[in-house]
């Protein structure tokens, strides 16, 4: 059996590629493509009289095949169908790195699945807190609760929206501009920023579309998410490029944080880095940034 | 005697001078003498050569019992004629004791098989062999081992004599009444011709088959009409839907795709990525999509290709209508937008095999390459390739100009998926070396990268670029961790192939496989 290593709570995760926990041929290798995480899904892709197959292949997967660096994430049914609790069994069983909460609409919902995958751990003496949780809301409700969802456990390392639930349920389709989600995203954002848990976009699915697809990972960029969530290997470079900081950005960030060491092991609070004031609150910023740098392979420094 | 890849070749095929595999470039400086045909004198001014048969082109031609006779492969599995001209070859006249001596052969000639095992072919010198020939070649069924030889290699044997063709039958989509021959302007066309150009200028007699007889002169020639015998003229020389596909398709599978990118990755990193660098791809899912990749970086650096050669399809042909590569040089087109293209599109030209990749000749466009981009079968920890022989040892594949393009370009990169199926692709030993591994540079594979050890400076280009490599050895192991270690084929002594290196040395051997039975 192969020995996954603790999940991180907050790691790099800037693509989460969406694959069939059914199909063996996708499931086998994915992680030579180079997203961060893997979204083995037992929900929507799978056929209702197939759920015990899938859980079968998963199960597989999870025990036998090195994922190595790659998160292995696992997207269950919902709270309102017979499949949920079966399928955080076999989660634990197979010690994945975290579930994705389906529809998740309260910090009830999370508290639930919390309760189960506790007992899940017990009964397959797995470490009790190893499997960490994340959000999906796909529904104005889940929007509304955002930050009780976030703030329900300290599994919770992330919350994402679902963008095809949640634009029917606003009778909206997809707006190039992002309109259609502008408030949603935003709600979910400051959610998470407030709980300190990492925020994911949606899926973008038209494969086609490379403008409209660049255009809205640039957008999600600039409005804060983490990553984003995929459906096809080749959508992973650009979101890589898109979320890589600039020579610039590294330079400056890998200044701060040595300035910044240097300083305080002096007794300086603050001090300032190319003529600009600098004090703690610059260093998670400037942190993060070297281990984006270090990821895109464009930072090779001692930090 | 053992060669320079460590293969086993046996004393009584090194008569008469041959010698083993000796490594790259080992017959740069020779001489050679080159043969010459004999070839007939048509004085008297001829109204047409057309004849009303093969077998009456045949006798005309003088054919007999221990001919050798030569096919080019440009219909690819559409090629009605080889097996035209054998059944009248041996049906109608009673020939036996052939050779045919084809640029390649694949499943269309699946008839030759029976001839085989009569007893009236007992000779063939190609490149590829696929389907029942290969299989019955494989059994033993040949009289004498066949010969493989690459593209370059073919012209090479037969300007050096090695290989004498008594008569040379050019397959044309058209040719007027005197033999000028053109791949296109017809009803089967295939494009370049190029892999006839030194069949005929080297073949004792020559016939041309068409089924679109042309107005004289079919012009411009890619055989030309001063080195024809006797037209024929028949119904169909082959199956258009086989002889080039309608459109190469950029594949959409993310694995090709990802090693495609790879593939642009490792190019655009080397100092080679310049203005005017010229390049070759193949058509297989991974090659033909580098293509796509390639573009992005040379669009992002604003450089231009200089040129391309290689067997053409669609994509390259949209690189020079665009403007983004200065020429491109076909020896065979893949597709229609080849087919249609060639002689067309200003910068389209047509070359021959000999120009394309012999290595005995003094400007072959090979030698002139930076780049090229090639599929594998197999690859192992020497980095040897084979295109040649399955996993169960029987011929079903072909060298083609891989060996050529690998030993003349700056850059060899081998792009294949680690395992196929239960098969490791990189693996301890292929069973069959068609291309040494002193000529192939880089592997990517959907695993990983890694460079030859031969080539510090571009393991030094990766480092710089921040792409990530490792030993061929690690990807072996991962391959077999995946699969499996497969046990090692089971063979007898007699040897059913030789396998030529281009410069005529013996890179390989094929023996008669050993049949399985099941232990109690």
């Amino acid at each position: 059996m192969i020995h996954r290593p603790k999940p991180e709570r907050f790691r790099l995760r800037r693509t989460m590629m969406f694959m069939n926990a059914q199909k063996p041929g996708l499931i086998k290798d994915a992680y030579i493509y180079g997203c961060d995480s893997i979204m083995l899904d037992l929900e929507d892709a799978v056929a209702e009289n197939q759920k015990d197959a899938a859980r079968f292949s998963l199960y597989h997967a999870l025990t036998t095949i090195d994922y190595g660096d790659t998160e292995v994430i696992v997207r269950i049914n919902g709270l309102d169908t017979p499949h949920w609790q079966e399928d955080i069994r076999v989660c634990v069983a197979g010690r994945a790195d975290g579930i994705r909460i389906a529809k998740c609409e309260s910090a009830r919902d999370v508290k639930t699945v919390e309760a189960a995958v506790e007992a899940a751990e017990r009964e397959f003496g797995v470490e009790v807190g190893r499997t960490l949780l994340m959000a999906a809301l796909e529904s104005p409700k889940g929007i509304l609760n955002a930050y009780e969802i976030c703030s329900a456990s300290d599994r919770m390392f992330g919350v994402a929206i679902s963008g095809g639930d949640f634009r029917k349920c606003m009778q909206t389709t997809f707006q190039p501009d992002g309109v259609d989600m502008l408030a949603a995203r935003g709600q979910m954002l400051l959610a998470a920023r407030a709980a300190g848990i990492q925020c994911f976009d949606t899926v973008f699915t038209d494969l086609d579309d490379s403008e409209g697809f660049e255009a809205e990972v640039r957008q999600n960029k600039a409005m804060g998410f983490d990553g984003k969530s995929l459906i096809n290997p080749k959508q992973i470079r650009l979101v890589h490029q898109v979320f890589a900081p600039t020579e610039k950005e590294v330079r400056q960030a890998e200044k701060i944080v040595r300035a910044f060491r240097e300083q305080s092991a002096a007794g300086v609070g603050v001090f300032t880095v190319d003529g600009k004031m600098i004090d703690v609150a610059f260093v998670p910023g400037a942190e993060r940034t070297i281990k984006l740098a270090k990821a895109c392979g464009m930072y090779k420094g001692d930090l | 005697m053992k060669n320079a890849v460590g293969r086993e070749i046996p004393d009584s095929l090194l008569a008469g001078g041959k010698e083993v595999y000796q490594g790259k470039n080992y017959m740069d400086g020779k001489y050679i003498q080159k043969a010459s045909p004999r070839t007939r004198r048509y004085e008297k001014p001829q109204e047409s050569k057309i004849v009303e048969t093969l077998a009456d082109a045949l006798r005309q031609c003088g054919a007999r019992d221990g001919m050798t006779f030569s096919f080019h492969h440009h219909l690819r599995d559409g090629d009605y004629v080889v097996n035209m001209v054998m059944k009248a070859a041996i049906e109608e006249l009673g020939l036996k004791d052939l050779t045919i001596a084809a640029t390649s052969l694949g499943s269309a000639h699946d008839p030759i098989a029976d001839y085989i095992e009569e007893g009236k072919v007992t000779g063939i010198q190609t490149s590829g062999i696929r389907g029942r020939m290969g299989e019955v070649v494989s059994a033993g069924k040949l009289k004498t081992p066949a010969i493989i030889r690459s593209h370059g290699g073919r012209p090479r044997a037969i300007e050096a004599g090695e290989v004498h063709i008594d008569i040379a039958f050019v397959a044309a989509p058209t040719s007027d009444c005197v033999g000028n021959c053109r791949g296109i302007g017809g009803k089967s066309n295939c494009g370049s011709l190029g892999y006839a150009m030194t069949d005929a200028k080297y073949a004792d007699h020559v016939v041309v088959v068409t089924d679109c007889l042309v107005d004289f002169p079919n012009m411009p020639t890619s055989v030309e009409a001063i080195d024809v015998d006797a037209v024929v003229v028949v119904d169909s020389i082959g199956d258009p839907k086989k002889i080039a596909s309608a459109a190469a398709r950029i594949s959409q599978n993310p694995r090709d795709l990802m090693m495609a990118e790879n593939v642009a990755k490792v190019i655009a990193s080397t100092p080679y990525f310049k203005d005017g660098f010229s390049f070759q791809t193949g058509v297989g899912g991974p090659s033909l999509a580098a293509n796509l990749f390639l573009e992005q970086y040379m669009d992002e650096r604003n450089i231009k290709m200089g040129w391309a050669i290689g067997g053409i399809c669609g994509p390259m042909v949209e690189l020079l209508k665009k403007g983004k590569v200065g020429k491109v040089i076909d020896v065979q087109d893949f597709d229609l937008d080849g087919v249609n293209s060639i002689n067309q599109t200003p910068g389209h030209f047509e070359m021959s095999a000999s120009q394309y990749a012999n290595p005995a000749n003094k400007g072959a466009f090979v030698n002139k390459l930076d780049f090229v981009v090639l599929a594998a079968l197999e690859i192992d920890t020497g980095f040897n390739v084979n295109v040649l022989t399955g996993s169960d040892g029987v011929l079903r594949g072909a060298p083609g100009g891989h060996p050529d393009t690998a030993a003349g370009s700056k850059c060899c990169i081998i792009v294949t998926p680690l395992v196929r199926g239960r098969m490791a692709t990189v693996c301890e030993h292929v069973v069959t070396v068609t291309t040494p591994g002193d000529c192939v540079d880089v592997l990517v594979t959907d695993y990983g990268i890694a460079v030859n050890p031969l080539r510090p400076d571009l393991v030094e280009c990766l480092d710089k670029a921040g792409i990530p490599h490792v030993t061929i050895e690690s990807l072996k192991e991962k391959a077999y961790s995946l699969v499996g270690r497969p046990d090692d084929l089971e063979w007898e002594d007699k040897v059913v192939a030789v396998l030529e290196a281009r410069d005529g040395t013996i890179l390989d051997v094929v023996r008669k496989i050993k049949p399985y039975t099941l232990e109690d």
